[in-house]
């Protein structure tokens, strides 16, 4: 040894040991394209052997030995926990590509087969002076009474759970509060043809009157109150107590408190859960049918006699059969589908343009 | 010394002068009540509101029952313009529970497996748009899915059906009577009710899946687990009642589906175990069907098959909110 061990260069005197790689085998990053390839191509070769016609079932044969190939290879080249793992990331995908399938078809086809008939005549007209044989006809006395009949649902049900939420999280402690909170969450999940039997049996059968928009427009409350009371729930709690706190140290009465800081403060998410509440009513069928009963003419008084809505419409139009009211049905489904999505889109774009910046998600 | 001195004082006199005078005006301000009273007045109108609705639909199904000649909840007809009278909710109850029970099974795991994809397997920067697209599709009225489902699933599940039917035909379920005809059954309108409440379950599963404690995914993870390993011990337990829960909101919605299931179902009123017949019916159904063309005694036994429907709807969303309650976290407000 020399004096500086350290400058040393090691002096080879045995074999070096054999080493033992710490990773182990994996299996390729390109194998799932790699077995989804050899999988399709199998699910297409058997699907022509055994002369079965629809490319769905080849489909789902490739997806089937997709996740059988990929199980058993991964178990063979790695082992059964990763196998596991990958049979369930296979699984969890293919769920996905199940619900997406229905969802994007159902997309397409009210567009494709709804884009055919709305156009400017379509939106400004009725179906009054025309026989349902014949072709066009427009949507305009639904469109009508469907904003008519919602916005009187809106005028009722708006204040009520606004007030409802109000209390629920300002001053409601106890068992009133506990009762409502319980029911308010009950209503959520009553079916709209129950509210409209409800309104009806009150409305037409117990107090006598015919059939109108505003009879809907009720039965759509019922449905609507709830959900506003939820939301606005939601949005008044998220204002800090400070701001509560520091008005009330100030000396302003609670209720300016509610008014002048609380409300104005979570106005966005307010509006956003109205017009979301807004949207769901608007696609509300079997209560109109019970109440408000259909009417091909264009009726702008909502409080006397039958209307026609938008959805109503569009199950009008299905039960006639023939194939021009099937057309004015995918029509009216555009529109109504447009309608609810702008509400939706344009509820959500004010929720996140005015949301009060709350830590989370 | 200290203890001892003041354990043998007495008491401290009670103060001779009233104290300071109260000062006026620092009662409820007027306002207060006021606003008070309304907001609780709101509250309350929902309950009686609420209440309204039981005892109004009772009325209305009582003057109908009790001129029932058979048992009302058990029989398999529907003749309210009979003589005498005779309608029975047992093809009602039959076909809601199965259709119900059909959507639940197919939607159940699709919508766990679609909230486990958005919360842990997806790409980050696409979970929130595909949270945000799931939340539209919750948006669309089922008019649009009854109409999707008539003209579009009904000719594309014939091929099903038949196949079902040639393969499956031993277990009485899957035989048709008339192999053939069109797909207008119970077994279509569960599919269609499975695609139509995917969106709900799956927002409610999204949210508590997103909750799940990360500490315990990254303890699982640290031990060698893998993702999967890990969904299995820290997300799925964490997550079970909200999951139960979800599928009750979606069952509720289910159960009260009248206008997809009146587009799909033909309206023939038969009892059969071949899930495959077109036919039968459910409570929702019946009533959009037969609604036009009944008398007022045949409107009011409609109203009696929607107090059933109604109470049964009830004791499942309180069931749903029951579980959910007992975790507070779960905001229920896209519910």
């Amino acid at each position: 040894m020399s004096d500086n061990a350290l400058m040393d260069k090691p002096r080879i005197t045995d074999p070096p040991p054999p080493t033992v790689s710490l990773a182990r085998r994996r299996m390729p990053r390109w194998s799932p394209a790699l077995i989804a390839l050899v999988s399709a191509g199998l699910g297409i070769g058997v699907g022509n052997v055994a002369g079965w016609q629809s490319q769905t079932q080849w489909g789902l044969i490739a997806a089937l030995l997709f996740v059988v190939i990929t199980y058993a290879v991964t178990s063979l080249v790695e082992d059964t926990r990763q196998a596991k793992d990958r049979l369930a990331t296979s699984v969890v995908w293919v769920c996905f590509a199940v619900a997406v399938v229905p969802l994007v078809s159902l997309a397409w086809t009210t567009v494709n087969r709804g884009a055919k008939l709305v156009d400017g005549y379509f939106l400004s007209h009725s179906m009054g002076g025309m026989t349902n044989l014949e072709e066009g006809g427009g949507v305009y006395h639904a469109l009508l009474g469907t904003l008519e009949q919602v916005g009187l649902a809106t005028v009722i049900a708006a204040p009520i759970g606004l007030l409802t939420a109000i209390y629920l999280v300002e001053y409601g402690r106890g068992r009133l509060a506990k009762a409502v909170t319980f029911f308010v969450d009950v209503m959520t999940g009553i079916p709209s043809i129950v509210a409209g039997l409800f309104v009806l049996a009150f409305w037409n059968l117990g107090l006598g009157f015919g059939p109108s928009g505003f009879a809907g427009s009720m039965a759509l409350a019922i449905l609507m109150m709830p959900v506003v009371v939820r939301s606005t729930e939601e949005m008044l709690k998220l204002v800090p107590n400070e701001l509560r706190e520091a008005s009330l140290a100030l000396g302003v009465p609670k209720w300016r408190t509610i008014l002048k800081v609380v409300l104005p403060t979570s106005i966005g998410g307010i509006t956003t859960g109205v017009m979301l509440a807004i949207a769901r009513i608007a696609g509300e069928t079997a209560p109109v049918m019970l109440l408000v009963f259909g009417n091909p003419l264009i009726n702008p008084n909502p409080f006397s006699g039958a209307q026609e809505s938008l959805p109503l419409y569009v199950w009008n139009q299905y039960k006639l059969g023939n194939a021009a009211a099937i057309d004015r049905a995918w029509a009216g489904a555009l529109t109504l589908i447009a309608f609810v999505m702008i509400l939706n889109l344009l509820a959500r774009g004010i929720a996140r343009w005015k949301a009060p910046k709350a830590a989370g998600r | 010394m200290e203890n001892s001195r003041t354990s043998t004082a007495a008491p401290p006199e009670p103060p001779d002068d009233p104290g300071p005078a109260p000062v006026k005006g620092q009662a409820v301000h007027p306002g207060d009540k006021i606003f008070r009273g309304i907001s609780r007045g709101s509250g309350i109108t929902l309950l009686v509101i609420m209440a309204a609705i039981a005892a109004f639909l009772s009325y209305r199904a009582s003057l109908a029952i009790s001129k029932d000649s058979v048992n009302f909840l058990t029989a398999f007809e529907w003749n309210p313009q009979g003589d005498p009278p005779a309608f029975g909710i047992g093809i009602l109850a039959f076909g809601t529970v199965v259709s119900s029970v059909i959507a639940m099974i197919i939607a159940v795991p699709v919508a766990v497996g679609i909230a486990l994809f958005i919360s842990h397997y997806a790409p980050r920067r696409l979970a929130a748009p595909l949270g945000y697209v799931i939340d539209l599709l919750a948006a669309v009225p089922s008019i649009i899915y009854g109409l999707w489902g008539a003209l579009f699933l009904v000719p594309y599940l014939d091929g099903l059906t038949s196949w079902l039917d040639q393969f499956l035909g031993w277990t009485t379920v899957f035989e048709m009577s008339n192999p053939g005809s069109p797909a207008r059954s119970i077994f279509t309108v569960g599919i269609l009710l499975a695609v139509m409440i995917l969106p709900i379950i799956t927002n409610v599963t999204r949210e508590v899946f997103l909750q799940s404690p990360k500490m315990y995914e990254e303890a699982a993870l640290a031990l060698g687990a893998t993702r999967w390993e890990v969904i299995r011990t820290s997300v799925l337990p964490f997550g079970r009642s909200g999951i139960i829960s979800a599928s009750m909101l979606g069952l509720g919605r289910a159960l009260g589906e009248t206008m997809a299931v009146a587009t799909v179902l033909s309206p023939g009123f038969l009892f059969t175990l071949h899930l495959l017949d077109p036919g039968s019916g459910t409570f929702a159904q019946n009533i959009a069907a037969k609604f036009n063309e009944a008398d007022e005694f045949g409107r009011d036994a409609l109203i009696a098959s929607g107090l059933v429907l109604f109470v049964i709807t009830l004791l499942v969303n309180g069931a749903a909110r029951y579980i959910i309650g007992r975790r507070k976290e779960y905001s229920g407000a896209n519910a």
